[in-house]
C-alpha cells in the first residue's frame, strides 16, 4: 500500500527524462525501442494513475506535491505522450542523438509541469524545459547557435520573472499549492508574465519564430508541441478568467497572421501560426467559462497534433530537398504525394475545416464568446479564422506543393517518417469525425454539438470565400526573399548599435585634456566587463576557494562582533 | 541529408506536365470551385440562422465576412510589410 502511494507520487515525466539520459548510450534497435516505447509506456502510466494528489513532501519548509492528477492534467499529458511517440517515430533517422536525448528530457520536463501540484515543482520542470529545448534548437547545426543563445536568454529571463513571482506568492499566501491564482498582488503579475512569455505573447514573442525554424527537420516537431502548450496548461490552471488574456490572445492571433502572410520560409510561416493558434487558446482561457476553457484545452490538444503534422510535412520537404523557402519550392506534389496529402490534412485541420480536429475544438472557443455575448470578440475571431485559412490553410500547401514547378523531384521520405505523418493525419480526421472521443476527456463535461447545419454552412462559406480571396489576390501574395522585422530587431540590431556608439564615445580622444567623466566611466566599464576583461575571464578554482574562505572568515568575524 | 535521387528536372511545358496542372484541368477546377461556392450560399435561403448577433443574420454572412476579412488582412499586411521588410540576409551582415 505504501509502495503504491509512492509510485503514485513519482512524477511520470521522470520516465522520459530517464530515457533521455540513457539514450546516448543506446545503439540500433535498443535506441529505437527507447525512443518509441517510453512514450507509449508513459501513456499507459498516465491513464493508470488514480485521480487526486499523491504524497506531499516537505522540502526546506515548503510543501511539494509532485503529482496531482485530474482530467485537465491527463488531457495534456496524453497529447504530449502521443506527439512524443509520433515525433520520435518521425525522428528515427535523425543522426544527432543529442537532439533526441534532449527532446526526451524536454518532453519529460513538460509532463513534469503538467502533473505538478505545487508552484516549486512547476518552476523546477519549467527551467528544465528551457534548458532541454535550447539543446534541441542547438542541435540544428551551426546556423542555430546564435538563435539558441537568444532563445535561452529570453527563457531564463522568463524563469527569473516566474521565480520572483512564485517567491512573492508563497511569501504572502504561505501556500505553495498551484491552483487558480487570485488577488491583485505584484507577485501574481510576475507569475502571469513568466507564463505568457512561454506562450509566445508579445512583446517578446519573436523568440519563437526566431529559434524554432533553426532546429533540424525533426527538432522543430518537438519544439512546436511542448513549450507553448505547457504555458497554455498553466494559464488554464492558474489564470482562467483573467481578462487581459483575451486581448493578449487577440493581438497574438493577428500578429501571427500578418507575419505569416509576409514570410517566405515555410517553417517560419508555421512558427508564426503557432503564435496565432495559441492566441485563440489564450482568448478561451481569458473568457474563462466552462465552455471557453474546454475550448482552449480541446484546441491545444487538436493543435499539438495538426501542428506537429504540418511541421513533419515541412520537415520531410527539408529532409529531402534541403530547402525550406517558398521561393525555392513548388510543384512537389508530383513526386511527394503522401507528404502533400499529409500537409493538406494538417492545413485543413488548422483552418478548422469541417470533419477535421480544428473544427470541433475552435468552435467551442467561439461558442464561449457567443455565450458571454462578446460580440466584438466573436467577429474578430471569425475574421481571424478566415485569416488562418489564408496564411496557413492554403498558403503553406500551395507554395510548397503546387504553385510554379520548381523542377525538384524528391520522392516521399523514408518509411518511418511516412508512418508518423499517416498516424497524425488519421488522428486529425478521427477527432474531426468523432468529436466525442475528445469531448469525453475535457476538463468539464460538455454536450456541445459542433455539427449543426447552420454552423457547418457558415464555416464552409467563411473558408471557401477566403480561399477565393487567396486565389484572386495571388499576385499580391507572391513571396520575395525577405524577412519581416520583429521585436528581436531591438536586441539584434538596435542595442548592439547603441553599444558600439557608447563604446566609441568611451574611446574617443577628443574629450580634451581632462577626459569627461562619462568617457572615463565607459572605458572603465569596458576595462572591467569587456571581452577578455576582469569580469569576463574564467577564474581558476583556487581563487574561487580563496575568496569563499575570505568571505566565510569575514562572516565569522562579523558574527562574533 | 537530401536524397541523391532528388534530381532537379527542367520544368515541363504545361501541356505535357502532370494532368493536374494542365490549363484544361485548371479551368475545370475553377468552374468546380465556382459551383461549390454557389452551393454553400443556397442553404442560407432555406435554413433559419439562429443569429446571436444582428449582423451575423445577414444573407451569406460567412461568405462576405470571410472574403472582406481576407482583403483587409492581405492589404494591411502588405502595408506593414513595406515598412518592416528587409532582405533575408539582413541579420547576417
Amino acid at each position: 500500500m505504501i509502495a503504491d502511494a509512492w509510485i503514485a507520487s513519482l512524477p511520470p515525466g521522470l520516465l522520459l527524462i530517464l530515457a533521455g539520459v540513457v539514450l546516448p548510450a543506446a545503439r540500433g534497435v535498443i535506441r529505437s525501442a527507447v525512443l518509441l516505447l517510453t512514450p507509449l509506456a508513459l501513456l499507459a502510466w498516465i491513464w493508470l494513475l488514480p485521480e487526486g494528489q499523491g504524497v506531499s513532501v516537505i522540502w526546506l519548509g515548503l510543501e511539494l506535491t509532485p503529482v496531482r492528477v485530474d482530467t485537465l492534467s491527463q488531457l495534456f499529458a496524453t497529447v504530449f505522450a502521443i506527439v512524443g511517440f509520433a515525433g520520435g517515430l518521425f525522428a528515427l533517422r535523425q543522426g544527432r542523438t543529442a537532439e533526441l536525448a534532449a527532446a526526451l528530457v524536454y518532453a519529460g520536463a513538460s509532463i513534469g509541469v503538467i502533473f505538478a501540484g505545487d508552484l516549486i515543482t512547476v518552476f523546477v520542470f519549467w527551467e528544465m524545459m528551457a534548458v532541454a529545448s535550447t539543446l534541441v534548437v542547438l542541435a540544428g547545426g551551426t546556423g542555430a547557435r546564435a538563435a539558441a543563445q537568444r532563445y535561452i536568454v529570453i527563457h531564463l529571463f522568463g524563469g527569473v520573472l516566474l521565480m520572483a513571482g512564485i517567491a512573492g506568492h508563497v511569501a504572502t499566501t504561505g501556500s505553495t499549492a498551484f491552483d487558480l491564482i487570485t488577488g491583485d498582488s505584484f507577485a501574481r503579475w510576475l507569475i502571469l508574465a513568466g507564463f505568457v512569455l512561454n506562450a509566445g505573447a508579445p512583446p517578446l514573442s519573436s523568440w519563437l519564430p526566431d529559434a524554432y525554424p533553426r532546429a533540424s527537420w525533426s527538432g522543430t516537431v518537438f519544439l512546436s508541441a511542448f513549450t507553448t502548450k505547457t504555458a497554455v496548461y498553466v494559464l488554464i490552471r492558474g489564470f482562467a478568467g483573467e481578462d487581459i488574456l483575451i486581448w493578449l490572445g487577440v493581438i497574438m492571433v493577428f500578429y501571427g497572421i500578418v507575419y505569416a502572410i509576409l514570410e517566405n520560409d515555410i517553417r517560419r510561416i508555421l512558427a508564426y501560426s503557432i503564435v496565432n493558434q495559441v492566441g485563440f487558446m489564450l482568448v478561451g482561457i481569458g473568457i474563462g467559462t466552462e465552455m471557453a476553457v474546454n475550448g482552449a484545452a480541446a484546441h491545444a490538444f487538436a493543435h499539438i497534433i495538426y501542428k506537429a503534422l504540418l511541421l513533419m510535412s515541412a520537415g520531410a520537404v527539408l529532409y529531402q530537398t534541403g530547402k525550406s523557402k517558398c521561393t525555392e519550392l513548388g510543384g512537389l506534389f508530383r513526386s511527394m504525394p503522401l507528404t502533400t496529402i499529409s500537409g493538406i490534412i494538417g492545413a485543413l485541420s488548422i483552418s478548422a475545416f469541417p470533419l477535421t480536429s480544428g473544427f470541433v475544438s475552435k468552435s467551442m472557443i467561439s461558442e464561449g464568446a457567443v455565450q458571454e455575448h462578446l460580440a466584438v470578440l466573436w467577429f474578430l475571431l471569425a475574421a481571424a479564422s478566415a485569416g488562418v485559412f489564408l496564411h496557413a490553410g492554403i498558403k503553406f500547401p500551395w507554395f510548397v506543393f503546387f504553385q510554379k514547378d520548381s523542377g525538384l523531384r524528391p520522392p516521399d521520405p523514408p518509411a518511418s517518417m511516412r508512418v508518423a505523418m499517416v498516424l497524425l493525419s488519421a488522428l486529425c480526421l478521427i477527432i474531426g469525425i468523432v468529436p466525442s472521443l475528445l469531448y469525453s476527456i475535457l476538463p468539464y463535461p460538455t454536450d456541445f454539438v459542433p455539427y449543426t447545419a447552420p454552423h457547418v454552412v457558415y464555416q464552409l462559406q467563411l473558408l471557401l470565400f477566403s480561399g477565393l480571396a487567396f486565389f484572386l489576390l495571388l499576385g499580391f501574395l507572391t513571396r520575395t526573399r525577405t524577412i519581416t522585422l520583429d521585436t528581436d530587431w531591438l536586441w539584434r540590431k538596435f542595442m548592439p548599435a547603441i553599444g558600439r556608439l557608447l563604446g566609441g564615445l568611451g574611446r574617443w580622444r577628443g574629450w580634451g585634456g581632462a577626459r569627461s567623466g562619462l568617457g572615463r566611466f565607459l572605458s572603465g566599464v569596458t576595462h572591467i566587463s569587456g571581452p577578455g576583461a576582469l569580469l569576463a575571464r574564467s577564474w581558476p578554482t583556487g581563487i574561487m576557494a580563496f575568496w569563499a574562505t575570505l568571505l566565510l572568515a569575514a562572516y565569522l568575524i562579523l558574527y562574533y562582533l | 541529408m537530401s536524397d541523391p535521387k532528388a534530381g532537379v528536372e527542367k520544368p515541363l511545358p504545361p501541356d505535357h506536365d502532370h494532368w493536374l496542372v494542365r490549363p484544361r484541368t485548371i479551368a475545370v477546377l475553377w468552374i468546380g470551385f465556382a459551383i461549390v461556392l454557389g452551393l454553400t450560399l443556397v442553404p442560407d435561403l432555406l435554413i433559419d440562422h439562429h443569429a446571436e448577433f444582428e449582423i451575423e443574420g445577414t444573407i451569406a454572412f460567412g461568405a462576405w465576412f470571410g472574403f472582406l476579412s481576407c482583403l483587409i488582412l492581405v492589404f494591411g499586411s502588405l502595408a506593414l510589410g513595406r515598412i518592416l521588410k528587409r532582405r533575408d540576409s539582413y541579420y547576417d551582415r
